[in-house]
């Protein structure tokens, strides 16, 4: 008797793989990102099936959401010019294919003979819960006991918004589709529901599945759809709120830590009495950080002198 | 048979279909996208190595690892993507 | 017991619908056939699906974030079909000049 679970667990693994294949081989590059977008949700959907909804969040909303959007606007700026490609000899081709069916071989075998459902680290993060100061263990170890790994992660998506910047200065860029009334109406109703989300997910992150980085993608769509739709045009004169933006998240985290670290305690080993507060202020500050960086990555280039092709709309 | 041994091999099916992409594939766009592939086939492992069969609660680090990476996984492509922009731009003039 | 049954011949419906509005999608000739097709019967699953779920649902918050995402969904789904038809309407016209 086969569980009727696990045949849709098969099924949904198999599609996945299909995709995976898909994305690779079909020609139209439109077609490879819409079908990388839908392999991504199939990913989460995956993920929530294996009791990980924190993750399936997070990839929905940054790894597939965000991450399309970036590639679609990426094609339309480059979409000029279909590339000739120089085709790579067979030889090569059939050998990086044996490589990876030998990769692919070691890589199952170890996996099979591993033990799978150890006890990993669940009950030390269990044991210390109640010293957390958040009801939620995901959020509780990304912001209290690997909180280094967390400001890490924000200081990464710093080095991205400046290295974004430095690469694209004095780029001239195809200026985006007008979209029409019918969008304009439909991001006036959703922008407030988005904020609202967003501040939700930010909230609910301390008991339930949610937190920093899925509500900061959240809000980041407000940024999507207020630039696709022309409501809001960054200009130069709003760089150094864009920076500071940027920065909140990264300062207010590493601050909190060395204000913390004095009087014989380590960085992020908060006061029990005041840890939800703390958690709360660094989570709100880098949300809002996420949203503002991850906005400004869909942009792409710095806000300049709007450059000509752009006046004459 | 089990989810985790499912999808485990999944995770490992992607991540050697994105390696083979990264090798071979010529576009670059295309190319960044076999490397999604593999970080997303690693995330499978890391999720499912915290699953326990249901009853029992997964464990939260490899989760908020996972959370981790795929932050660093949208920087990193945002950083490849501009780069992409930017070398089409200088071909184009180049060409002209 | 009864209200389960209802749900799941809900849920049967609504995937049934996913699967018209699907084979519709690959099967119908040119993209305005194709949006035809999605819109409608995606956008009937999408209220039968919601419906069977939200009567499974046990309390009256989860009632209200289906119908918020029922809401939600639909609404973006009709500005998404309308952009695509606009573009092809647009792409059309460009093109028989």
């Amino acid at each position: 008797m086969v569980e009727p679970l696990l045949l849709f667990d098969a099924l949904l693994g198999l599609a996945i793989v299909a995709l995976a294949v898909a994305v690779l081989t079909v020609h139209d590059r439109f077609a490879m990102i819409v079908l990388f977008i839908v392999f991504g949700l199939m990913s989460a959907l995956a993920w929530v099936r294996l009791s990980a909804p924190d993750v399936a969040l997070a990839e929905a909303a940054i790894g597939t959401g965000l991450t399309g959007a970036l590639l679609l606007t990426t094609l339309h700026h480059i979409r000029a010019a279909p590339a000739a490609p120089v085709p790579v000899p067979g030889g090569v081709v059939v050998a990086n294919l044996g490589l990876c069916a030998l990769i692919f071989g070691g890589l199952a075998f170890a996996f099979l003979l591993t033990p799978l459902q150890a006890p990993g680290l669940a009950p030390a993060v269990a044991q210390n819960m109640a010293a957390s100061g958040v009801g939620h263990p995901v959020t509780a170890v990304l912001l209290n006991f690997r909180a280094y790994d967390t400001l890490m992660e924000v200081v990464v998506l710093l080095a991205a918004i400046v290295a974004v910047w430095m690469v694209e200065r004095g780029t001239v860029q195809a200026p985006a589709p007008v979209l029409g009334e019918i969008y304009r109406g439909f991001s006036r109703l959703a922008l407030p529901a988005i904020v609202v989300i967003g501040s939700y997910l930010l909230w609910v992150g301390a008991q339930a599945p949610g937190g920093a980085f899925q509500g900061g993608a959240v809000l980041a769509a407000v940024g999507l759809l207020l630039l696709l739709g022309r409501l809001y045009r960054p200009q130069p004169a709003h760089r150094p709120f864009a920076r500071a933006g940027f920065v909140l998240g990264t300062a207010v985290f590493a601050g909190v830590a060395l204000l913390v670290a004095g009087g014989g305690r380590l960085p992020f080993e908060y006061p029990a009495a005041h840890a939800k507060t703390l958690i709360l202020l660094i989570e709100g500050m880098v949300t809002i950080s996420i949203a503002v960086t991850l906005a400004a990555l869909f942009h792409g280039r710095e806000p300049e002198a709007v450059p000509v092709s752009e006046k004459s709309e | 048979m089990t989810s985790g041994l499912i999808f485990g091999l999944t995770g490992i099916a992607v991540f050697a279909i994105g390696l083979f992409g990264a090798l071979v594939m010529v576009e670059p766009l295309r190319r960044v996208l076999a490397l999604k592939l593999c970080s997303v086939g690693a995330g499978f492992l890391l999720v499912v190595g915290a699953w326990r069969e249901p009853p029992e609660a997964p464990d939260p680090v490899p989760h908020a690892l996972v959370i981790t990476g795929i932050v660093v996984m949208i920087s990193a492509t945002a950083v490849a993507l501009a780069l992409i922009r930017r070398l089409h731009m200088l071909e184009r003039d180049t060409d002209d | 017991m009864l209200l389960d049954l209802l749900a799941l011949a809900l849920i049967a419906v609504g995937a049934f619908f996913f699967v018209a509005g699907t084979i519709g999608l690959l099967r119908f000739p040119d993209t305005l056939c194709r949006l035809h097709a999605l819109t409608k019967a995606d956008g009937l699953g999408l209220g039968l699906t919601c419906l069977g779920v939200a009567l499974l649902a046990g309390t009256a918050g989860e009632v209200v974030r289906i119908v918020l995402i029922w809401f939600f969904v639909a609404t973006s789904s009709a500005v998404c079909g309308h952009l695509i038809a606009r573009h092809v309407r647009r792409a059309a016209n460009a093109g028989g000049r």
